[in-house]
């Protein structure tokens, strides 16, 4: 089965509330996705050259602390860090090929869950309701979130097959479905030196689009091409620093059910993840179609 | 009635689990009394099993498998439904006012559909003697499998109607985007003029029975044809 769940809202007083909006929404489609679940929200983008990258540890006592101060020591100085129990957010401006080098030498053991200028990635084994409390996610803000709950199918119940994926920097990818040619995909991209973290199905889709971006597509042209590169069912719900994008296969099992209003955009498996939502009675509702290619900016 | 004075009821879903509701509709109701139904938001599994002659209403937007199995109740949604509407109806009158999702009155074995606006894939699939009116335009798949029945689509209809049809009879007014396989255009005899605007009537849209189109079974696919090569 597997959950989505996406919200962009379009006045920026609205911000400040983003993850109380969500935080029902992802609650509401924890019996779709009782075993992990995970969120990517889009804040303010940092000025060019800095970046944050969101990590994750396995030990809910691991010393942050420590690893900033290491860090500030052997690379930056001004580097930051926002910690969440056992994730935190390290903010610096050390180049990311520096930056990802270090924590593989210095921190084998921690798992990097995004990179970029506006997206922080909290995601785990466990319920939603759980995984909420734990990270606090009611007190996110930002533009857009992309979240998910998962049933597993296609590979074990981990926290870094969870999703959302990412790929690249700010860019996250959350799937309903299944993919039948995830290996060939990543037969495809493996030899472009794009390497992969999980035998996650969704992975691979997130990794291809993200490829087609990096090789010059927008995000329009990067999804049509889906439709024909990746075989299975899938409703893709797609972040970027900009944009939130949503897709259906050609024979859209999996469902979705969008709900429109002049402050925000919801989207959600179903619709009693929707209905706490303020005004949605007044909200523009449908079902997207399959192989329509629907994309809102933040 | 024996004297019996009908009796209505109003649940509110904010209020009652939705578990009670059903065991209400159940076997705390006599024939003709009317339940209302409030804030479903989307809960699945509403008004399901019903087995008497009833009408129950629902105000906002159900989830899947609203009014599933129904037998002579009279179901109104005013809002849109989830996966499943109807499905395995056996008897009765359900309506949607709003937009159905996918697979809307499956594998139904008798009553009435009607959906006002939209609906999703699949509506139809493997019906089996109920009647489906869509006022709004349908998705793919319509019909798939279908054995027994009719559909009638006032507005278009997407990919591969009619795939593998069996007995059941569909009339579209509006665009068709492609057949299923084994699916075929066919005249319209004065029966089948009688037939839609009978079920026109009974789904109260008012359209001219003469701008539709049948589609039925080509029955190639009734036996096993190896020179096809698989192809339809």
């Amino acid at each position: 089965m597997c959950g989505i769940v996406g919200l962009l809202v379009k006045k920026p007083e609205l911000r400040a509330s983003l993850g109380e909006l969500m935080v029902p929404m992802l609650l509401g489609m924890s019996e779709r996705g009782p075993d992990s679940a995970g969120v990517a929200v889009f804040g303010e983008a940092l000025p060019n050259g800095d970046r944050r990258y969101s990590l994750y540890s396995d030990r809910e006592s691991f010393d942050w602390k420590a690893l900033l101060e290491k860090f500030q020591v052997q690379s930056d100085p001004a580097a930051n860090i926002h910690i969440h129990s056992n994730q935190a957010v390290l903010l610096t401006q050390t180049g990311s090929n520096v930056v990802k080098s270090w924590l593989k030498t210095a921190y084998p053991d921690l798992y990097l869950l995004s990179v970029g200028r506006a997206i922080d990635l909290y995601k785990d084994a466990g319920s939603p309701a759980k995984i909420v409390d734990r990270y606090q996610l009611a007190a996110l803000q930002g533009s857009h979130v992309v979240a998910h709950t998962r049933m597993a199918t296609e590979s074990a119940v981990t926290p870094d097959r969870a999703h959302p994926f990412t790929a690249g920097e700010d860019f996250c990818l959350v799937h309903n479905g299944s993919l039948s040619n995830p290996y060939s995909i990543r037969r495809q991209l493996e030899p472009r030196g794009i390497h992969f973290d999980t035998d996650n199905d969704t992975e691979a889709a997130c990794r291809f689009l993200e490829w087609r971006m990096q090789a010059g597509d927008d995000l329009k042209t990067a999804l049509q091409s889906s439709f024909t590169e990746l075989d299975g069912f899938y409703t893709f719900l797609i972040g970027t620093q900009t944009q939130l994008a949503l897709v259906r296969d050609a024979f859209a099992c999996k469902p979705a059910v969008v709900a429109e209003t002049d402050d925000y955009v919801a989207i959600a498996s179903e619709f009693r993840s929707l209905a706490h939502l303020p005004e949605v009675n007044q909200a523009e509702i449908f079902e997207p179609a399959p192989e329509e290619i629907y994309l809102w900016t933040a | 009635m024996d004297g019996v004075m009908a009796k209505s009821t109003c649940f509110d879903l904010k209020q009652t689990p939705l578990r009670q509701v059903n065991q209400f509709l159940h076997h705390q109701v006599n024939p003709a009394d009317s339940v209302t139904i409030l804030n479903p938001d989307g809960a699945h599994n509403l008004a399901v099993g019903l087995d008497l002659p009833i009408a129950v209403e629902i105000h906002g937007h159900a989830g899947y498998y609203a009014a599933g199995m129904n037998k002579q109740a009279r179901v109104i949604i005013h809002g849109n439904v989830g996966t499943g509407v109807a499905e395995n109806m056996m008897s009765g009158r359900v309506q949607v006012k709003g937009f159905a999702s996918a697979s809307a009155g499956a594998s139904a074995h008798g009553g009435l559909l009607v959906i006002d606006g939209d609906a999703g894939l699949r509506c139809g699939i493997s019906l089996k003697g109920g009647d489906i009116v869509v006022g709004g335009s349908v998705g793919s798949f319509t019909a798939f499998m279908a054995q027994a029945g009719r559909i009638v689509v006032c507005g278009n209809a997407g990919d591969a109607i009619g795939d593998s049809l069996y007995e059941a009879v569909l009339y579209v007014r509006g665009e068709i985007k492609s057949l299923g396989a084994d699916a075929q255009f066919e005249p319209m005899a004065e029966a089948d003029y009688a037939t839609v605007a009978d079920l026109l009537d009974k789904a109260g849209f008012s359209h001219d029975p003469q701008e539709f189109k049948r589609i039925a079974s080509a029955k190639q696919l009734y036996h096993w044809n190896v020179d096809a090569n698989q192809e339809y």
